[in-house]
């Protein structure tokens, strides 16, 4: 009786411990999930018909002359004073070596000095860079903040959204979405 | 700056004292020097002290408007008001924190202080489990969440409080709920502790009741200012939304009340002994699991500001260390400590209580389900659902009536055995509970079987709450916190019954009616406010008896961040509340207006204070004769 009554407790004991794990894991991969957000069919289409202005060449553009030409573009809204960005700009310069997409910048509420710089410390990976001084033409997109960045191809749309600094696997999944 | 210097290293001597009392404990413990001297005491004073001047540093940075703190360049603008400054501090990811830290220490400290009559290897062990969470919690602050992080450049201007975060209610909301919400740590530390040192028994029932109560008490205050911030602030007129943030602080109050019944039968009878302590665990780990699903990004809510998956995992790992820890000490001590009383089941109280916690675990398991499956079947099958309330009202509404069936007739059970006696007193009470039933059916012309029967289980428990009142051994704890529930159940049930609501796109000087009202659109302006402009609806309402009511309800559009809001506009009486929003329409000149009446609103409010005198009656009653 009483033999029984300890397997009895030990499998009960197991049963909670395996669901313990379980729990884990499965809260862990929902974690890793959420952080790539893939906006609904309805919705992804950007919109692109307002003016930019040149961080290098202060000259004004039509956004929508910009996205022409290409395949893919990769917008990344970035600013110097995000520390963020500094890890990132490896990344983003990976992908500009590695993949034929156009890559934009969108200086987040920066100074244009600071900007500079910050291009001359960790290199330059954008092909073309526009400023966001009040920083709605990132409200365009519907980012959430800085560091954030949009994967869209050549009809405006948005095929992919990180919110927060690109890390290996999106870097991955960014050249295999490309790359192909 | 220099307060934030401060504020940094301050929150570093904390971690560093911490792990100081841990070694420390650990040694004592280790050599078997029983003594908690005056040192220590000042130790855990010290560490909670530092945890403090780093708080006020981060206040202070609020006010002055710091924006060389990052925490404070994301979350705050020049053009707050003060006390939106303040509250600001806590309304972030980092700030927030740090109140779980400041909290944390605090109630070790008030153990300590509250436990002086107790065993001393009692006292350190839960010391030592307690500086376990405790320093988690500094690593995690400092590692991965620093509410004390520079930016450079210097920014001449911050980003704003989310303007929703920005409600007298939700300014003290957090750190009412979070003295609930961490208060349980000292409960589970506690737990452990009695465990080990074989100190499971009356007196240490007594002491960690306390604690308990203290819990609970403020959990339940924490989640009635959330509700009250989600029918004023959100602007759809509910209260409760069975959203996952609110599940998540519902469910530590569940298994805490559950605790609470099950602590007095510890204390009177010795009964319960393991199941008590699986509940303090229990209770502990839900506070836990729901500080991760709303500081993760798991879940998308006003509550979630973090979306920084590092910080989940940290938090997730954390819990399962807990978690474990406390499972392989409850498995070893099980039975080497615990002479458990054989639990006959009689008449008796303890058997109510026991049926009690069927009832309420049930509850806390729906929750609980309804909560993390979404999250389970978005890992394993990549598909999204949301469990709305159709689910919570299946599974929990049918059987809110056994739960307060026995709700009403536990209290006037006895401990041991209780003999029934069934006379006119008993008679009276079912007809009149009769009566008010028929009648609140036929006045809400809700002609259903199972209605009825909510309202008979409802206001059978109020009468027979209410009754108590005439018994010569009164326990105004149970009185109050078992009246304020049936009313608040009463209320509830009323409000969802008979709420009414319409919907129209009307322009100025147009009019609607509901019911026997007559809704005019008078005129809209414009104001303007320091962090805000306004858009306001001028609007009367004419009732039945011809009685103005002026209700102005606004659109908000605030400056930092650039954000519109809905501000409802509330006339509050004893049995109806009267309810306007509006919404702009897009180039057009009509405004969506929304009038709803939703009665007893108050009455939720009341009752749920009513609840939290009974768990105060509960505090301050000192060494009399206790019974649930």
């Amino acid at each position: 009786m009483q033999f029984l009554e300890k397997i009895k407790k030990s499998i009960f004991s197991l049963i909670i411990l395996i669901f313990l794990i379980i729990s884990f894991f499965v809260f862990k991969f929902a974690l890793q999930k959420e952080k790539i957000y893939s906006p609904k069919i309805s919705e992804n289409q950007i919109f692109t018909d307002f003016e930019v202005v040149g961080l290098i060449e202060e000259k004004q553009i039509n956004f929508y002359e910009v996205l022409s030409g290409k395949n893919f573009y990769l917008i990344n809204i970035w600013s110097s004073w995000c520390e963020p960005c500094k890890d990132e700009s490896e990344y983003l310069l990976e992908l500009k070596k590695n993949t034929p997409v156009m890559m934009i910048g969108i200086n987040y509420k920066d100074n244009k000095k600071n900007a500079l710089n910050f291009l001359k410390l960790y290199g330059n990976p954008f092909d073309q860079i526009f400023i966001d001084k009040q920083g709605t033409i990132s409200i365009n997109f519907g980012a959430y903040g800085v560091p954030e960045t949009f994967l869209i191809n050549e009809e405006n749309k948005v095929l992919k959204k990180y919110i927060g600094p690109l890390n290996d696997e999106d870097v991955y999944e960014i050249k295999n979405i490309t790359n192909n | 700056m220099i307060i934030s210097q401060l504020g940094y290293y301050s929150l570093i001597f904390g971690l560093l004292t911490s792990i100081f009392i841990f070694l420390n404990s650990s040694i004592q413990l280790k050599k078997n020097i029983l003594v908690i001297s005056d040192k220590s005491i000042g130790l855990i004073g010290f560490q909670f002290f530092f945890v403090f001047i780093s708080f006020i540093s981060l206040i202070f940075s609020f006010i002055i408007s710091d924006f060389s703190n990052e925490t404070v360049y994301n979350n705050s603008h020049t053009t707050k008001p003060l006390f939106y400054k303040i509250t600001g501090t806590w309304g972030n990811h980092e700030g927030s924190l740090l109140l779980w830290l400041l909290v944390l220490t605090g109630v070790l400290l008030g153990f300590v202080f509250k436990s002086r009559n107790e065993p001393n290897n009692y006292r350190l062990l839960t010391i030592l489990f307690h500086q376990i969470t405790v320093i988690g919690f500094f690593i995690f602050v400092l590692k991965t969440s620093n509410p004390f992080n520079a930016i450079f450049p210097v920014q001449m201007e911050g980003l704003g409080l989310n303007p929703i975060l920005q409600d007298p209610a939700l300014g003290i909301h957090p750190p009412i709920l979070y003295l609930g919400y961490v208060g349980t740590s000292i409960i589970f530390s506690a737990a452990l502790a009695s465990m080990i040192s074989n100190y499971v028994n009356k007196s240490w029932a007594k002491n960690i009741k306390f604690w308990i109560l203290f819990s609970w008490i403020f959990l339940t205050g924490g989640i009635l200012l959330g509700s009250i911030w989600a029918y004023y602030e959100l602007g759809w007129g509910g209260f409760w939304f069975w959203d996952p943030v609110e599940n998540v602080s519902l469910m530590p109050w569940l298994s805490l009340t559950a605790l609470l019944h099950c602590i007095v039968t510890l204390e009177k009878r010795e009964l319960f002994k393991k199941w008590t302590i699986v509940l303090c665990i229990i209770t502990f780990a839900l506070s836990m699991v729901g500080t991760f699903l709303v500081r993760s990004g798991i879940l998308n809510s006003v509550h979630t500001f973090a979306n920084d998956p590092s910080r989940g995992i940290y938090i997730l790992t954390f819990i399962l260390v807990l978690v474990l820890l406390s499972f392989v000490i409850f498995v070893i001590y099980e039975n080497k400590n615990f002479t458990q009383k054989s639990e006959i089941f009689t008449l008796s109280k303890e058997t109510a209580v026991l049926i009690n916690n069927w009832f309420i675990l049930y509850f806390l398991s729906v929750v609980l389900i309804g909560t993390i499956y979404p999250i389970f079947l978005d890992v394993i099958l990549d598909e999204q659902i949301s469990v709305g309330p159709p689910f919570y009202n299946k599974l929990i509404l049918p059987f809110l009536i056994p739960f307060v069936l026995f709700m009403s007739i536990g209290p006037s059970m006895k401990w041991i055995k209780t003999n029934f006696k069934f006379g006119a007193k008993s008679f009276f009470v079912i007809i009149f509970t009769l009566i008010l039933s028929f009648i609140t059916v036929y006045y809400i012309g809700e002609k259903n079987i199972f209605i009825l029967l909510l309202f008979i289980g409802f206001f059978y428990l109020l009468l027979k709450s209410l009754d108590q009142f005439r018994e010569k051994t009164k326990n105004f704890a149970q009185i109050f916190s078992h009246t304020g529930f049936s009313l608040l159940l009463i209320s509830i049930l009323l409000n969802s019954f008979s709420s009414r609501e319409i919907v129209k796109n009307i322009q100025v000087g147009e009019s609607f009616t509901l019911k026997n009202e007559k809704i005019i659109f008078k005129k809209i302006a414009i104001e303007k406010e320091k962090n805000y402009e306004s858009v306001v609806g001028f609007f009367e309402i004419l009732d039945d008896k011809n009685t103005i009511i002026n209700l102005q309800p606004e659109i908000r559009i605030y400056n930092e961040p650039e954000m519109a809001t809905s501000e409802a506009s509330i006339k509050t009486t004893l049995f109806k509340d009267r309810f306007i929003t509006i919404n702009i329409i897009k180039d057009q000149n009509f405004f969506n207006v929304r009038y709803q009446h939703k009665p007893f609103m108050i009455w939720i409010w009341i009752s749920t204070l009513i609840i939290m005198l009974g768990g105060m009656f509960a505090i301050f009653r000192k060494n009399k004769e206790v019974n649930i």
